[in-house]
C-alpha cells in the first residue's frame, strides 16, 4: 500500500518541469532563423534581469519578441486544454472526452466570433472589449457542454457512445455556422483556419498574457480542489455520493471551470484539437489515474505537448507554417481511433 | 422527545426516539413518477421497523417489490414522501453527503471502474469522507484500510488490480471499502447476486461476524429466501411496494405467505438451528 504523498507529487511534477524547460529551450532555438545556444542564453538572461533594451542582435529580438511569447501562449493553451480534457473525462465518465471531440472548442470558437462581431457595436472601454472575446468563448463552451451533456443521455443516464456522437455532430454543426459567418462577413475578423484548426501565431498584448495566466491558475485551482472527489466520481455519481462526495457542487464547479479553460484557450488560439485527449492518457499511463497527480501532470504535459507540436508546425515546412491544430490532429485522431477500438473489444 | 418539525429544522440535534435502536424507520413512504403531472409509476407504502447495533436485517421480496427503494431511502439518497428515518436520532436524508458517508456505508450490486485501480487504492476511497477535501491519506487511513482488508480476509489482494480478481474477491474488496468508512450502518444491495454459492456463504459469514464484532447495524436487500433465513435477525418482507411483515425469520417464513409473495409453490421446514429452510417446488415434478 503506497498512498500518494506530497513529496512524491512534487517529485513527479519537478521531473516534468525539467522536461518542459528543455522543450522550451529547444523550441526557442529552432525555427526559420537558427539561433545559437550561447546567444539564446545571453538574451534570456537579459530578459530575466529586466534589461531587454540591451538585447542587440536581430536574432535576440526574434527570440524575445516572437518565439518567447508564442511559447508562453502554447504553454497556457496546452495546459488549459489538457486540464479541461481530464476534467471532462472524469465528469462524463468517458475516457474519450476532450474539448475538441465534444464540440466544446467549436462552441467556444463560435462564442468568440460572435463577441468579435458584436464588440465594435458596443460603446465600451477597450480593455473590456478585449475581455469580451474570452467571455464569449467561455459562454459558447459552457452552452455547448450543457447541450452535449443532455443530448448524450439515454433513459436518464449518460451513454458514452451517444455522448461522443452528440459531441461530434454538435461540433460539426457549430463549425458549419462558423463557416457561414466567416463567408458572409468580411473585414477585421481573423482568418478561417485560425478558428477551425488552431494557431499560436497571433501576437497579443502583454496584458492579455496576464489575464490568461491568472485565469488559468484560478480555474485549474478550482478544479484541483475537487481532485479526490473526481477520483470517486469515476465509479459513478451514485457511488461517489455514498462515499461522501457532494456531487452537484463538484459537477457545477468542474463544468464551469473546464468550460472557462476551454474558452480561454480557444479565444487566443482557435480550436487546437486532441490535446485534452492525448495528454491525460499519456499521464495516466505513466503516473496512474489519481487526479491529485493527474491534474498537475496533465497541465505540465499539455504545455510540453503544445510547444512541441508548435515547434514542429513552425519548422517542418519552414519558412511556411502549418497551423498547430493540424499537427495535434494528425497525431491525435489516430490515437482516438486506437483508444475507441480498444474500448469496444 | 423532539417534534418532527424541530428535527427538520436542525438535523444535527439528536432526537431521543426509538429507544435503544440505532436505526429507526418510521412510517416511511415514497412515490416515483416520471414527471410531476403523471400518476406515480411506483409507490412504497408506509413502512416501519427498528434495528439495534449488531443486528442484521434482511429486506426480502421478489423483483420490483420496493426493496432497493427502501434501501435508498435508508441511505438518505432519496427523500421520503412521508415519515422519517433516524440513525442514532439523526434524520439520514438531512445529513450532508460527507457526514452521511461517515455513518452509512452502501455496497452496490456492482462497482464499475473507468480506469484500472489496485485493491488498496479502492479501499482507501472509503476514507474520503473522513478527510479534508485536498489532503493526502494519513498513516491512520492506511492502517484502517489494511484492517478493513484483513477483516474480510482479503489482505493478500491488496496489491492486485481490481479488474483482475474474481467476482467473489471483488465483492470482498468492495465490502472492505465500506468497512474503511467506519460506519454505524452498513447497507448492501443484493451483495450475493453474481457470486457462486461458496462466495455467497463466505461473504455472509463475514458479514455476520463483522456485525457482531464491530457492532454495525446491517441491512441487506436480497431475494434469496434461504440466505435471509440463515443470516438475518429480522426480515422485512416486501411485495409490490408494500411491507407485509417484519419479524424474525421463524415468524415470517409461513408457507402460504411466502407462496403468495413469491408466486411459486414451496415448502418450509424448521432446521435444527431453529432457522427455517425453504424448498421451491416445480409444478410438474414436485421438488425442483
Amino acid at each position: 500500500m503506497k498512498p500518494l504523498t506530497l513529496r512524491r507529487l512534487l517529485l513527479q511534477c519537478s521531473i516534468l518541469v525539467i522536461i518542459l524547460f528543455v522543450v522550451v529551450v529547444v523550441a526557442l532555438k529552432f525555427g526559420a532563423v537558427p539561433v545559437s545556444l550561447y546567444a539564446l542564453g545571453r538574451d534570456l538572461l537579459s530578459v530575466l534581469f529586466g534589461q531587454s533594451s540591451q538585447i542587440s542582435s536581430d536574432y535576440g529580438l526574434i527570440i524575445v519578441n516572437i518565439r518567447l511569447p508564442r511559447i508562453l501562449l502554447g504553454m497556457i493553451v496546452g495546459a488549459s486544454l489538457s486540464v479541461a480534457g481530464t476534467s471532462f473525462q472524469a465528469l462524463l465518465r468517458n475516457p474519450l472526452a476532450d474539448p475538441y471531440v465534444l464540440g466544446v472548442s467549436s462552441g467556444a470558437s463560435l462564442g468568440a466570433i460572435l463577441a468579435l462581431i458584436v464588440a465594435p457595436h458596443l460603446s465600451i472601454s477597450p480593455l473590456f472589449a478585449a475581455l469580451l472575446t474570452p467571455l464569449g468563448a467561455f459562454l459558447g463552451a459552457a452552452a455547448t457542454i450543457t447541450a452535449v451533456y443532455f443530448l448524450g443521455r439515454r433513459e436518464g443516464q449518460i451513454d458514452s457512445t451517444t455522448l461522443l456522437l452528440a459531441g461530434v455532430i454538435t461540433g460539426s454543426f457549430l463549425s458549419a455556422i462558423i463557416l457561414f459567418l466567416m463567408s458572409t462577413l468580411t473585414g477585421s475578423l481573423r482568418g478561417l483556419s485560425f478558428w477551425m484548426m488552431g494557431e499560436l501565431s497571433t501576437p497579443l498584448q502583454k496584458s492579455v498574457y496576464w489575464f490568461l495566466g491568472v485565469g488559468f491558475f484560478v480555474a485549474a485551482g478550482a478544479i484541483y480542489t475537487t481532485a479526490s472527489d473526481l477520483n470517486l466520481l469515476l465509479a459513478g455519481e451514485k457511488e461517489a455520493m455514498h462515499l461522501g462526495v457532494d456531487v452537484p457542487r463538484v459537477r457545477l464547479v468542474v463544468y464551469i471551470a473546464a468550460s472557462f479553460l476551454t474558452g480561454l484557450a480557444v479565444s487566443v488560439s482557435g480550436a487546437v484539437g486532441y490535446v485534452g485527449l492525448i495528454v491525460p492518457h499519456v499521464m495516466r499511463f505513466i503516473f496512474g489515474s489519481d487526479h491529485r497527480t493527474l491534474l498537475p501532470t496533465a497541465a505540465i504535459g499539455g504545455a510540453i505537448a503544445v510547444i512541441m507540436a508548435d515547434t514542429l508546425a513552425r519548422t517542418v515546412v519552414a519558412p511556411t507554417e502549418v497551423p498547430v491544430g493540424a499537427v495535434t490532429a494528425v497525431i491525435g485522431a489516430p490515437l482516438f481511433i486506437y483508444l475507441l477500438r480498444r474500448r469496444l473489444t | 422527545m423532539s417534534s418532527g418539525s424541530a428535527l427538520a429544522r436542525n438535523p444535527f440535534e439528536p432526537a431521543r426516539a426509538g429507544g435503544d435502536s440505532r436505526l429507526s424507520v418510521e412510517q416511511v413512504s415514497y412515490a416515483y413518477s416520471a414527471n410531476p403531472t403523471q400518476a406515480p409509476l411506483f409507490t412504497l407504502e408506509a413502512t416501519s421497523f427498528q434495528a439495534k447495533p449488531g443486528e442484521i436485517v434482511a429486506i426480502l421480496g421478489p423483483n420490483a417489490s420496493g426493496k432497493s427503494t427502501l434501501l435508498n431511502l435508508i441511505a438518505g439518497s432519496l427523500a421520503p414522501l412521508s415519515g422519517r428515518i433516524l440513525l442514532d436520532g439523526f434524520v439520514t436524508h438531512s445529513l450532508t453527503p460527507k457526514t452521511r458517508a461517515q455513518r452509512i456505508a452502501v455496497v452496490q450490486q456492482e462497482s464499475r471502474l473507468l480506469f484500472p485501480a489496485r485493491a488498496w487504492e479502492f479501499v482507501l476511497q472509503g476514507r474520503h469522507a473522513h478527510g479534508r477535501s485536498l489532503r493526502f491519506e494519513s498513516e491512520d487511513d492506511v492502517i484502517i484500510a489494511k484492517n478493513a482488508l484483513a477483516q474480510v480476509g482479503a489482505a493478500d489482494l491488496s496489491d492486485r488490480w481490481m479488474d483482475e480478481i474474481s467476482g467473489g474477491e471483488k465483492q470482498r474488496v468492495i465490502l472492505a471499502r465500506a468497512l474503511a468508512q467506519q460506519p454505524l450502518l452498513l447497507l448492501l444491495d443484493e451483495p450475493t447476486l453474481h457470486l457462486d454459492i461458496a462466495a455467497q456463504v463466505g461473504l455472509l459469514d463475514a458479514l455476520r461476524r463483522l456485525a457482531a464484532e464491530n457492532r454495525y447495524t446491517v441491512v441487506v436487500v436480497t431475494h434469496e429466501l434461504n440466505l435471509a433465513a440463515e443470516y438475518a435477525d429480522q426480515v422485512v418482507l416486501m411485495q409490490r411496494g408494500r411491507c407485509l411483515r417484519v419479524g424474525p425469520p421463524a415468524s415470517i417464513y409461513r408457507r402460504e405467505l411466502l407462496e403468495q409473495v413469491f408466486q411459486t409453490p414451496l415448502t418450509v421446514e424448521m432446521g435444527a438451528s431453529g432457522r427455517p429452510r425453504v424448498t421451491v417446488l416445480s409444478e410438474r415434478s414436485g421438488e425442483l
